[in-house]
């Protein structure tokens, strides 16, 4: 019954977008802070809230209730961001995930956890690695490493109908 | 002595061997040049004879056992019975690099081409005279146990020729010499041998020496220098002060004693001497115990060792250490968190306006800028090593493509960032690779045109404010424009009607893609390459330029920065937001009224001082909502001769940025080339002017069609 890659049990960090429960594989996550100071990045899509200094490193901050469709998160005293390791182009990258509040650290038994349904998400499938089951409710456990691959992140940009990327020319006819 | 990989020894070797066979081949090719310079004759062969000895010594047996054919070689030329030809080169170098396959074969664990070893052997044991059978010398086994003593040893080697020594054919001179190489050393030479002119047969060798030599590289080194003088000579190697911690007595012995020692003269003769009064040494030649030469001998043993023993009390410093580049890595990062820190300080210490705190803050500025200059310094590495690389390059493409070429190189003494370096050696390659296959003519080309038959190709490296300008010239057939449009045209990058100016049309080439080599040779053609040229300039913030004339050749200039890790920056604030625009392209400041921009009807370009200077807003172009002040201010940029502004809310000032990149997410944002920690610990972001100009006017270039 249970997912395919999901064979032991495995600590899931749960936090919260909007009202909802959601879970990462405890692996993936560094560490979480307060939401600080973000710097945007000029001209780039909304749901890439900006950069932010982690101990003296630029790490990138994306705010996932943007890019599933909610409404931008607002800051109140429990939002938070997620430090966590995604593998980008076969090199871990570290990055920064926007949340209303981080709830616990749970164990969650492969039985627990079923595959997503096909419809009725209104989230792309491959983004859940399976739909977890404690006290009744449903928790969405993310593929944080889909969520933010490189062809979403591309994908974004395009979106944003950015120009056309052209060759690069030395200097162009004023 | 295990072999495993991992032993620090073999480890050690391997760094050495690299460079040893980095210096082989650059002394090879100089060698080409000057065959007769017997300088470098004796840097290959040392650089030959240390692979071998310490070779044997850490377990690359079968490097040492073919590097020993390849010294024995040169050991004849270095005789004068070979001379040094292009064959010889040409196998010697093919030989580097097997020595280098065999040496990483190591470590891989990958087999090596034995068939191709076998032919060099075959090839060099040709050049040998048919009379030399130095070739069946058995590779001698270093005694590893007293090599890898470290400590300086002061020996007393007396080299006593054979009269014979000349009819072999041998040279004392440079054998003496290469004692000196191993270390400290004194000769001295005794001629009360040398009969009276009546006697004299000019043919032989009555000379002898004293050699008294501190070096740490043990006796078996000495031995080596005599290897092939063995049969002719006498030879006695002793160890006469073995450089441990001083012994009570600081002087060393006494004349008498080294003289008793050596066997010049016996105690007992000594002591009936010693009733005299005169000075000892001259009571020794009086008696015509030994000769003056031979109390000299000893007068200058004592003085050498006495010097060697007071330098090893004052300790000599070591001139230099080496460190493996990670650690310089860590450093720099390190230097870039204080640099970061020490900007939080500098702004506590102003926001508490404690006299005190400032004073300190401001030390600890200064001392950081300092620490940030000498660290960055500390990376900086003279461009020559990656220059030499490419006389091999140009040697051995010209020799497959049968061209003519000679590489000149200039300013190799050029210091830049070792990463700027390491990046910069594929686009130099690229770049040298196209200069000879597409801009040198094949010689009878060149003849036919009234060139000379060779080609040149000048490689120059030189500062420039905080650039390096690096200058890739070429006299071959140059760029035909034409071409290059016509190209362009059939990959669709221009339509037919486009007129573009030249230096537009040379630009054309970095197009992926792109090539106008009729055919592909395995050297280019295959339009890989100048766009990868110009992603690697990109990706080290420089730039590439090509001017070229046709028919003359090619010039392509790289701009790069001195360093990678920390710029000089001017910190401007639009809104909350603070931007860095690098020093080094700023020219001017101005403020932008109201006034100002009426006058130019709304349109953005702003006269300064009679100068007509477009500007970008940057609130508009980052979309910060918001307005502008009354009084904006347009930072005045140059690049490649041409001035933009970039219109902020306020200038800030001078600010030392640590550049940190902005991660592989926001690689692709155009005109921010990466971000920096300012003292309160917020991000701002660092613009790259020129990709930013380059981008605007492309926008409103496609606005306007």
């Amino acid at each position: 019954m249970a997912v395919t890659d999901i064979a032991e049990t495995t600590q899931y960090l749960t936090f919260k977008l909007e009202d909802e429960q959601f879970a990462l594989d405890i692996s993936k996550v560094r560490e979480v802070l307060e939401f600080t100071t973000v710097t945007k990045v000029p001209r780039t899509p909304e749901f890439m809230r900006g950069v932010i200094n982690l101990r003296g490193s630029v790490v990138p901050v994306l705010d996932l209730r943007l890019k599933f469709g909610m409404t931008m998160t607002e800051k109140t005293v429990n939002t938070c961001v997620i430090i966590v390791e995604v593998a980008l182009e076969g090199e871990s990258t570290v990055l920064g995930t926007i949340a209303d509040s981080v709830q616990e650290v749970i164990e969650l038994d492969p039985e627990h956890i079923e595959p997503a349904p096909k419809i009725g998400t209104k989230l792309r499938t491959e983004f859940i690695k399976g739909m977890g089951k404690r006290d009744g409710e449903f928790i969405i456990i993310l593929d944080i490493d889909k969520v933010f691959s490189t062809e979403e992140l591309t994908l974004a940009k395009d979106m944003e109908s950015f120009p056309a990327k052209e060759e690069e020319r030395e200097e162009v006819a004023a | 002595m295990s072999n495993v990989g991992t032993d620090p020894g073999r480890e050690a070797f391997k760094v050495e061997a690299s460079e040893l066979l980095t210096e082989l081949e650059t002394s090879l090719l100089e060698l080409e040049e000057a065959p007769d310079d017997e300088d470098l004759i004796g840097r290959v062969f040392r650089a030959m004879h240390t692979i071998k000895g310490s070779g044997a010594m850490f377990g690359f047996d079968d490097v040492a056992a073919f590097t020993h054919d390849v010294e024995t070689v040169f050991d004849e030329v270095r005789n004068g019975k070979i001379t040094v030809t292009k064959t010889l080169i040409d196998l010697t170098l093919s030989a580097r690099d097997h020595i280098r396959a065999l040496i990483d074969s190591a470590e891989t664990g990958e087999s090596v081409d034995e068939a191709k070893a076998g032919k060099i052997t075959e090839g060099l044991r040709k050049l040998l005279p048919s009379s030399a059978e130095h070739t069946e010398t058995p590779v001698k086994e270093v005694d590893s146990s007293q090599k890898t003593e470290e400590r300086a040893v002061t020996y007393r080697v007396r080299f006593k020729p054979n009269k014979e020594l000349f009819a072999n054919g041998t040279n004392p001179i440079p054998l003496l010499n290469e004692l000196r190489m191993l270390g400290e050393c004194e000769i001295i030479a005794h001629v009360h041998n040398i009969p009276l002119l009546n006697e004299l047969e000019s043919e032989g060798c009555y000379t002898y020496w004293d050699i008294i030599l501190t070096t740490d590289k043990g006796e078996n080194a000495i031995n080596d220098v005599f290897i092939f003088v063995d049969d002719d000579c006498e030879i006695t190697i002793q160890v006469i002060d073995t450089g441990d911690a001083l012994d009570d007595e600081r002087d060393y012995k006494k004349l008498g004693e080294i003289l008793i020692e050596r066997g010049d003269v016996s105690k007992e003769e000594l002591q009936k001497i010693l009733a005299g009064k005169k000075r000892l040494g001259d009571m020794v030649v009086d008696a015509g115990l030994v000769k003056p030469d031979e109390v000299q001998a000893a007068l200058v043993e004592q003085r050498h060792v006495r010097k060697v023993r007071e330098k090893s009390q004052t300790k000599e410093p070591a001139s230099s250490i080496r460190v493996p580049s990670e650690k310089l890595d860590t450093l720099v990062n390190l230097v870039g968190e204080l640099v970061t820190v020490q900007a939080r300080l500098s702004q506590v210490a102003i926001d508490k306006d404690d006299p005190e705190v400032i004073l300190i803050s401001e030390e600890v500025e200064r001392l950081t800028s300092e620490l940030r200059d000498d660290t960055m310094s500390i990376r900086m590495l003279p461009i020559g090593t990656t220059f030499s690389k490419f006389k091999r390059l140009v040697r051995d493409l010209s020799n497959e493509l049968g061209r003519e070429v000679i590489l000149f190189t200039e300013g190799g003494e050029t210091e830049l960032d070792k990463t700027v370096i390491e990046k910069l050696n594929d686009p130099l390659v690229h770049i040298i690779r196209n200069s000879i296959d597409h801009g040198i003519e094949s010689p009878a080309e060149r003849t036919g045109k009234g060139k000379p038959r060779e080609g040149k190709i000048h490689l120059s490296a030189e500062h420039s404010g905080a650039n390096v300008l690096i200058r890739i010239k070429d006299d071959g057939k140059g760029i035909s424009t034409e071409a290059v449009k016509a190209k362009a045209i059939k990959n669709g990058l221009i339509t037919p009607d486009t007129e573009l100016p030249d230096k537009e049309i040379y630009g054309l080439i970095f197009a992926p893609g792109f090539s106008t080599a009729e055919k592909v040779t395995s050297v280019s053609g295959r339009g890989v390459g100048m766009d990868v040229v110009k992603k690697n300039i990109d990706a080290l913030r420089g730039s590439v330029e090509i001017e070229s004339s046709e028919g003359n050749g090619t010039a392509i200039t790289l701009k790069l920065p001195l360093t990678l890790a920390i710029i000089d920056g001017l910190l401007v604030k639009i809104k909350d937001d603070n931007f860095v625009i690098s020093l080094s392209s700023v020219e001017e400041c101005i403020e932008l009224t109201q006034a100002d921009i009426d006058r130019a009807h709304g349109r953005h370009m702003v006269n300064v001082r009679g100068e007509l200077v477009p500007y970008i807003r940057l609130r508009e172009w980052f979309e910060i909502d918001g307005k502008e002040p009354e009084i904006a201010q347009i930072v005045i940029t140059e690049h490649n001769g041409r001035r933009t502004g970039f219109v902020v809310d306020y200038v800030v000032g001078e600010y030392q940025t640590v550049i940190k990149s902005l991660g592989s997410i926001y690689k692709d944002v155009e005109g921010l080339s990466g971000a920096t920690i300012l003292g309160d610990g917020t991000v701002a972001l660092i613009l790259d002017i020129q990709k930013m100009t380059q981008y605007v006017e492309k926008e409103e270039l496609e606005s306007f069609q």
